[in-house]
This record gives C-alpha cells, sequence and structure tokens, in this order.
C-alpha cells in the first residue's frame, strides 16, 4: 500500500492509435526503475501519462496515494479533476525531458526558482539559497547567472535535473535525457543521476543507456507494443532475458 | 504645379493640429488593438474549440473587411440603428476592431512558434496555464512579435488618413481644408506627406533595429 507510483489496467491511445495496452506497474518509495524497450513501444506515452502530460483512459495512476488527473465519483466514474489540483498534484512530480525545456529567456536561478516561487510561494531568497545548494550538487555552482543558451547541452541538462529538484518532488521522471547530447557530455549527466539515485530519490528513468540501467537500477522494465513484456532486477533481464523480443532487443546493442 | 512657398509656411500648423489628432487617434486605437488582439490570439490558441473558433472567424472577417466599409458602417449604419456615436469615438472603434485583428494573427503564430516543449516543462513544474502563458510563453513571443506588430502600427498611423471621409479634421482633412480656403493643391499636399513622413520614419527604422537585433544569424 505504500507504492509510490501504482499504474493499473492504463490504456492510452492517440485517435485510433492504441499505444498503451494494459500497462500494470509499481515503483516503491526509494526505488530506481530503467524503462527500456524499443523505439515507438509507448516509454515516452507512459512516462507523460504518470503527470497527466498526457490525458490517459481507461486506467488509472496513483503517485503518493493521490489518483492523477481524475476524481472518482461514488458511482465509480471518473472525471477529470480541477486544474488547481492537477497542478498541485504535478509539483510531487520532478520531469527532466530529451530535449531539456529550459526557459531561453531567464538566467539559470531564474529557470530554478520560477516554479518555487510563483507556485509554492517560497519566499525569492529561499528559494535562491536553495537554488545555489542545488546548482552545487549538480556541479555548476559558477553558472548561476548565465543564461541557458551560454551553455553546452550537459549543463543544460543538469539545470533541467536542478529545476525539477527544488520542487521538491517525490520521484524523478527521466525521458532519455541523454539522447540529444554529443557522447562526451553523456557522463556528466549520468553521473548527477547516480548522485541522485544513491542520495534515495525515486527514479523512474527511460533510458537507452544500458550500462546505466545495469549499474544504477534496482529493477528494469522491458516495455514493447505499449506492454510490459518482462520486467526484474537488471542481473536477471540482461543476464537471463526469458523473452524473445527482450533478447532480440539486447541482440542489438551488444552488436 | 503650383508650389507656393507662403502658402506651404501658412499652412503649417494647421496641418500640425490635424497631425496631433492623427498621433492621439493612432496611439489610442493601437493600444486598444493591443489588447483586443492579445485576448483574440489567446482565444485563438485555447484547447476550448467555440474560443478557438470564435477567435477564428473574428480574424477572418476583420481582415477581410476594408476599413473604409467598417468606418462607414458604424459612422453611417449605426445611427438608423439608435446608436450615434462621436466621429472620434467611431474612427478609434474601427481602426482598434481592424489592427487587432492583424495583431491577433501575428501573436498567433508567435506563440505557436514557440516550442511545445516550453508549455509542457511549465506545466510539468505545476504551473497553471495562465501562469505558463504570462511568465514563459509570452515573454518569449514578445520578442518575436516586436518587429510585425510595430509595422502593423505604422499601417494603423497611415490608415488614419481614411477617416477623414467621417468629418474629422485629422491630418490628411487639414490638408483638404487648406487646399479648398487657398484654392492650392502642391503646397498643402507637400506639408502632408512631408508629415506623415516624419511620424512614420522613425517607426519604420525602429523595426529595421529590431529586427536586426533579433535576426537569427
Ligand atoms: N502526440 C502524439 N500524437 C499521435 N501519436 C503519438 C503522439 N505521441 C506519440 N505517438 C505515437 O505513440 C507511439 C508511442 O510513442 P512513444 O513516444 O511513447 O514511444 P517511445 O517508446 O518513447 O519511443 P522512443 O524510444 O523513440 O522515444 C508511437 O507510435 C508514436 O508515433
Ligand atoms: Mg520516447
Amino acid at each position: 500500500m505504500s507504492h509510490l507510483i501504482r499504474v493499473s489496467g492504463l490504456h492510452k491511445s492517440y485517435g485510433p492509435l492504441h499505444v498503451l495496452k494494459g500497462i500494470d506497474m509499481t515503483v516503491e518509495p526509494g526505488e530506481v526503475v530503467c524503462v527500456i524497450g524499443p523505439s515507438g513501444s509507448g516509454k515516452s506515452t507512459l512516462l507523460n501519462c504518470l503527470n497527466f502530460l498526457e490525458p490517459y483512459g481507461p486506467g488509472e495512476v496513483w503517485i503518493d496515494g493521490v489518483l492523477v488527473g481524475y476524481e472518482k465519483k461514488p458511482d465509480g466514474s471518473m472525471v477529470k479533476v480541477a486544474d488547481h489540483k492537477l497542478n498541485a498534484t504535478r509539483t510531487a512530480i520532478g520531469i527532466v525531458f530529451q530535449q531539456f525545456n529550459l526557459f531561453p529567456h531567464l538566467s539559470v536561478t531564474e529557470n530554478i526558482i520560477e516554479a518555487p516561487v510563483r507556485v509554492r510561494k517560497i519566499p525569492a531568497q529561499q528559494a535562491r539559497d536553495k537554488a545555489r545548494e542545488l546548482l552545487a550538487k549538480v556541479g555548476l555552482a559558477d553558472k548561476a547567472s548565465a543564461y541557458p543558451s551560454q551553455l553546452s547541452g550537459g549543463q543544460q541538462q543538469r539545470v533541467a535535473i536542478a529545476r525539477a529538484l527544488a520542487m521538491e518532488p517525490k520521484v524523478m521522471l527521466f525521458d532519455e535525457v541523454t539522447s540529444a547530447l554529443d557522447p562526451e557530455l553523456v557522463g556528466e549527466v549520468l553521473g548527477v543521476m547516480k548522485g541522485l539515485a544513491r542520495d534515495g530519490m525515486t527514479m523512474f528513468v527511460v533510458t537507452h543507456e544500458m550500462a546505466f540501467a545495469r549499474e544504477v537500477a534496482d529493477r528494469v522494465v522491458f516495455m514493447a507494443d505499449g506492454e510490459i513484456v518482462e520486467q526484474g532486477p537488471p542481473s536477471e533481464i540482461f543476464g537471463n532475458p526469458r523473452s524473445e523480443r527482450l533478447r532480440n532487443f539486447l541482440g542489438r546493442f551488444r552488436g | 504645379m503650383d508650389f507656393q512657398w507662403d502658402i506651404f509656411v501658412e499652412a503649417i500648423p494647421a496641418l500640425l493640429g490635424g497631425a496631433w489628432l492623427t498621433i492621439q487617434l493612432t496611439i489610442i486605437s493601437v493600444a486598444i488593438g493591443l489588447m483586443l488582439g492579445l485576448i483574440v490570439a489567446l482565444g485563438r490558441v485555447s484547447a476550448n474549440p467555440v474560443t478557438s473558433k470564435l477567435a477564428a472567424a473574428y480574424t477572418t472577417a476583420m481582415r477581410g473587411i476594408p476599413l473604409l466599409v467598417t468606418l462607414m458602417f458604424l459612422y453611417y449604419g449605426l445611427p438608423s440603428a439608435g446608436l450615434q456615436l462621436s466621429a472620434f469615438t467611431v474612427a478609434v472603434i474601427a481602426l482598434a476592431v481592424t489592427n487587432a485583428a492583424y495583431v491577433a494573427e501575428i501573436i498567433r503564430a508567435g506563440i505557436q512558434s514557440i516550442d511545445r516543449g516550453q508549455m509542457r516543462a511549465a506545466r510539468s513544474l505545476g504551473m497553471s496555464y495562465g501562469l505558463a502563458m504570462r511568465r514563459i510563453i509570452l515573454p518569449q513571443v514578445v520578442r518575436r512579435v516586436l518587429p510585425p506588430i510595430t509595422n502593423e502600427s505604422i499601417t494603423l498611423l497611415k490608415n488614419t488618413a481614411l477617416v477623414s471621409t467621417i468629418a474629422l479634421s485629422e491630418l490628411l482633412r487639414s490638408g483638404l481644408e487648406v487646399m479648398t480656403w487657398k484654392a492650392n493643391t502642391f503646397s498643402p499636399f507637400a506639408g502632408v506627406a512631408l508629415i506623415y513622413l516624419m511620424m512614420t520614419l522613425p517607426m519604420i527604422w525602429f523595426v529595421s533595429r529590431l529586427e536586426k537585433r533579433y535576426a537569427i544569424p
């Protein structure tokens, strides 16, 4: 009952395209779950449903005991919640995107304090102190007043991680956060993520970095065609894949 | 050619009086046009299909109807429906509602040119749609739309000349009055053209400055 994330019977369609076909999954507090799978299998869609960036249905997504995006009526029907309730739920979920999505007109510090100050109503000075702490944590203490366009991709992504952490989320979602980076910049971002995992952050990581999944994940989920095909500890998934589809998928990474 | 220096000089005070009315019409109509245009643009990009369709209908209609027709309709048509507005009010309404349609299209295109990821990132941080628009999207839009919106304002300033048809002594009509009174065409109109240029040139210069400054290298 202490699941931090509980997904049950989750479906998602884009028009006629049935993308998620009944996902059941849980994530426990402090757990690091890595999601792997071929392109188009629905990994990003699943991640986006977790905080209702994509409306889903039928099915249920619960984060820390709160049903995301809907309210259950006594007769069992589900209706969309009011926007402000959804916003409150979202503050508990940090997301880092493949394309960083920093706000280009705001400095690094302003990027980080924007939501804490405007949404959580934290005093600006307190938010700034926290931003400084977070920037030190991601190794960018000297970039506080820089603008995103002045940073490398790896640095921008680390700012994006700091920005998400500033809301003090209960869980962090990562969607292929190193895919848009030059190879030599991947390490610095993965390094920050490893640090977070060590500190006990609950993490849901969609990734193509098999070495990272093997090293950091408590559990690996393999998705294909909108379904979870296999899941288990990395040693099982990588060492002893049971399904044909997973073996084929992993085969492509051995090369 | 009937240019006479003394008539030209004599005409200037009257023309400057007209120019002042032109400036007033421009500033008030641009201000209202901007606000109305922003509202229409936000309606246009909203997820609500009714608002979006209404906004689209507005921009299509107002861009398709000649300003002169709007002007005539409000000035001669409305009184027959029992609503008599002053010429100045009619002028401001006609200029502003037409300007708003163009401004709305510019702002809509500006909003849609911002990467979708910006809104997603803002919403994922718990920001409401309105807050994300105000703090994240629109500040980025402003930079992109400032040059075309200034161009629209130049057009509006020049379009105030049409208001001469409803008995408002703005710059063009002041020129016409001098022409009748002095029985001389060329001198007052040289002054009219010169004063229009003096008002529009700084704006044209401002646009080219902006375009250079925000040019994508
Ligand atoms: N907004 C959308 N509208 C329509 N179809 C979409 C949309 N987003 C995703 N899809 C489709 O849904 C399916 C799953 O996409 P998704 O992005 O979740 O895959 P993925 O597993 O994240 O793939 P990748 O590894 O390439 O990121 C794909 O067929 C995709 O084309
Ligand atoms: Mg994806």
